[in-house]
């Protein structure tokens, strides 16, 4: 039944990619984000430059800190992954070397993402 | 690359090496190597948060790395990246809205990513230097 369908109508909506404007919205809304959150690490980070230890963990223990460390590390990973798949995409045209790329590249951002999380909730809640 | 059959033998349209280097088009190129910088730099947060996390000796190991020149040299970098690339982004932000478009205004974009992104990495470093005494 599906061969009734012409280009066009399966291209409709979804696209060839099955995945639509998924892609370029979930790019942006962590841009937005992470135009706020990399700030405020900004300046969290200047301001403990060449802080001692106490300092340092006291401070990213605090809620007022480690939330928006936590909501930063969520969405940074999410817009980093997205954005070297687009560039895998981009060079990678063997399907065998591409599908290893893409899957390193969630491993990676995965990985990144749960170390800074645990070690921001490590602060937070451990002694 | 997939030197398959036919599409081995296409011809292929004349790639970034046949253009002249323009504002934007160098700012296209920085704004996508400075998103790959971004993308390994996070191994430097996640050492950070990491370090600071388990512990005092390695607390300060990660520190002597920031504080050796090498070190201040790799953040240097870094924060010239996601000043660059957040910047960048502000433009694209700015072209989402379907503004911004003629020639001028796309240069006039590009070089205020370029010198706001230098000027404000210089002034992140002196008040980072100045609040330390170290300027």
């Amino acid at each position: 039944m599906a061969s009734y369908r012409t280009p066009l109508a399966r291209a409709r909506g979804l696209g060839p990619a099955r995945t639509g404007t998924d892609h370029f919205w979930k790019q942006r809304v962590t841009a937005v984000a992470n135009v706020f959150l990399v700030s405020f690490a900004i300046f969290l980070i200047v301001r403990l430059a060449g802080a001692d230890y106490p300092t340092v963990k006291g401070t990213l223990a605090q809620p007022q800190n480690a939330i928006p460390l936590l909501l930063l590390i969520l969405s940074g990973v999410i817009h980093m992954r997205l954005g070297m798949q687009t560039i895998i995409e981009d060079y990678v045209h063997s399907e065998g070397y591409k599908v290893a790329a893409l899957l390193l590249n969630t491993f990676f951002a995965a990985l990144m993402g749960l170390a800074c999380a645990y070690a921001v909730l490590k602060l937070s809640f451990g002694a | 690359m997939a030197e398959t059959g036919e599409s081995a033998s296409r011809p292929i349209s004349p790639h970034l090496s046949v253009y002249r280097p323009l504002i934007n088009m160098v700012m296209s190129i920085l704004h996508r190597i400075t998103g790959v910088a971004l993308y390994f730099g996070t191994l430097l947060l996640a050492a950070w948060l990491v370090g600071t996390a388990a512990g005092e000796p390695q607390f300060h190991l990660i520190n002597a790395f920031f504080a050796h020149p090498f070190g201040r040299l790799v953040l240097f970098g870094y924060s010239w990246a996601v000043l660059h690339h957040m910047l960048g982004g502000l433009r694209h932000f700015v072209w989402d809205t379907g503004r911004g478009f003629s020639i001028g205004q796309v240069n006039a974009l590009c070089w205020f990513t370029i010198i706001g992104s230098v000027v404000l990495t210089l002034v992140l470093w002196m008040v980072g230097l100045a609040l330390r005494g170290e300027l």
